[in-house]
């Protein structure tokens, strides 16, 4: 058996060291070392998203990704989402529209929005879409969650005017 | 997953070392889109995954009078978030866009996308279409071979144990050029191409007259083809129907596909046809559009 890394990361803005094989992935990792069950496995081979987590700002499938490859990465998860006071607009907009039904691929498809309108605050239904494309839901349709996020981006056009 | 050691050498000469001592019982690990699902589907039990993300060389993306040289790391997203590449070698562009959708384009890179060497690789017509050479390092130093030379068969390719790619060198690209590559598949987005065609063309100043043209084809054979006839015949020719007309005829010629549930022999071939055109028309339209200003 190969020997044990410690990967030095940082999640959700808190300094985290942990120990993996390098056969883990990082989806594994979070869930099963640190106890961290908020992101989900879903198909396990890069097709469905619910495992998306944001890596160096990037949004990436957690189960194609080894654990000790995030070794000095940024990560953020589900669980850093929310404020301590509350929830995050997209997670209000997601409930809001109803854009969830048994909730396992929400997770992925919150991360999923939270860098799509990073780097896009505006998109167009189409943009939503086409962004939104590896991240699966077998419940909702998807009318729901694209109206949800169209929401999410006409409230910050409300603010900020 | 089967258990395996994890190696990061941070130069290139550390990574061919280690390599060539594990001699053909390694795999190296770029953006693992491909690589760590085969490794958890049991199709590759390496003994050592060598990461090469700490080479920096291969996270560059370079422009010189000499043309471009893309590091054999670079995800796709940054491949269609430069400027320069969008407007000079389009084909690239659109073909990164297409692959996976926005996790995958954060890992996947186009020097994996080529050595995984799948027959229907997005990136790999348009590499060959820009007349792309994979830049290889290895035990006895570093050679270069045209893009589509590098793949051997599904799954296969030219390297060597001990060798790795580093960067895919592309030509500068002329006024009055342009590209593009483009698939059918049944979906809008997240899917395997049925047929992909990538296609650059250099026209003459009138923008009336090709000059030069390559045109590849990825899905319709063992591995991506570069159609030399087809690219060839378009050569002095006025542009227009006749000329494409030839081109779609060539390239449905060597088209050679399987039969399978995303298309038929027949369906494939005809779709062969139409790409070409359609590949073309763009290449077409953005050569005109480039003044090379």
């Amino acid at each position: 058996m190969a020997k044990k890394r410690v990967v030095t990361t940082t999640i959700n803005d808190r300094q985290v060291e942990f120990l993996c094989q390098p056969r883990q992935t990082l989806l594994e990792s979070l869930r099963d070392v640190l106890n961290m069950t908020g992101t989900k496995e879903g198909c396990t081979n890069g097709n469905c998203g619910a495992c998306t987590v944001l890596m160096d700002g990037r949004p990436v499938d957690s189960c194609l990704v080894l654990a000790v490859e995030a070794e000095g990465a940024h990560l953020e998860t589900i669980e850093g989402v929310a404020p301590s006071d509350g929830l995050d607009p997209i997670q209000t907009a997601f409930l809001e529209n109803a854009a969830l039904q048994c909730g396992i691929c929400t997770p992925g498809f919150i991360m999923a929005t939270k860098s799509l309108l990073a780097s896009n605050p505006h998109p167009t239904e189409d943009e939503i879409r086409f962004y939104l494309a590896g991240n699966l839901c077998r419940c909702t349709g998807y009318d729901k969650i694209v109206r949800a996020v169209l929401d999410v981006a006409e409230s910050r056009e409300e603010v900020s005017a | 997953m089967h258990d395996f050691e994890y190696e990061a050498p941070t130069s290139v000469a550390d990574a061919v070392e280690l390599l060539a001592k594990h001699n053909g019982t390694a795999r190296i690990l770029a953006g693992g889109t491909d690589l760590i699902d085969q490794i958890r589907t049991g199709r590759f039990a390496p003994d050592v995954v060598i990461d090469i993300k700490k080479l920096d060389a291969l996270h560059r993306i370079d422009m010189s009078s000499d043309g471009l040289s893309l590091g054999a790391v670079v995800p796709c997203y940054r491949i269609y978030g430069d400027e320069t590449i969008c407007r000079d070698y389009s084909a690239l562009a659109d073909a990164t866009k297409i692959i996976g959708g926005a996790q995958i384009q954060s890992r996947a890179s186009v020097g994996g996308n080529l050595c995984n060497s799948g027959p229907a690789a997005d990136s790999t017509p348009a590499l060959i279409s820009l007349g792309a050479k994979a830049v290889i390092a290895g035990p006895d130093g570093i050679r270069e071979v045209p893009v589509e030379n590098f793949c051997t068969g599904p799954g296969k390719n030219v390297l060597q144990p001990g060798e790795l790619l580093t960067e895919l060198a592309m030509p500068s690209r002329p006024a009055h050029s342009g590209s593009h590559y483009l698939r059918f598949i049944p979906r809008n987005e997240m899917d395997i191409a049925v047929v992909g065609v990538g296609a650059s063309v250099v026209l003459d100043d009138s923008g009336e007259k090709i000059v030069s043209a390559r045109i590849a084809l990825g899905a319709v054979a063992a591995t991506p083809l570069f159609a030399e006839e087809a690219s060839e015949l378009l050569a002095g020719r006025p542009v227009g129907d006749e000329a494409i007309e030839a081109a779609m005829a060539a390239t449905r010629k060597i088209a050679t596909p399987i039969d399978d549930m995303r298309g038929t022999v027949e369906f494939r071939k005809h779709v062969t046809g139409v790409l070409t055109r359609r590949s073309l028309e763009k290449a077409i339209e953005r050569a005109r559009a480039n003044t090379g200003s």
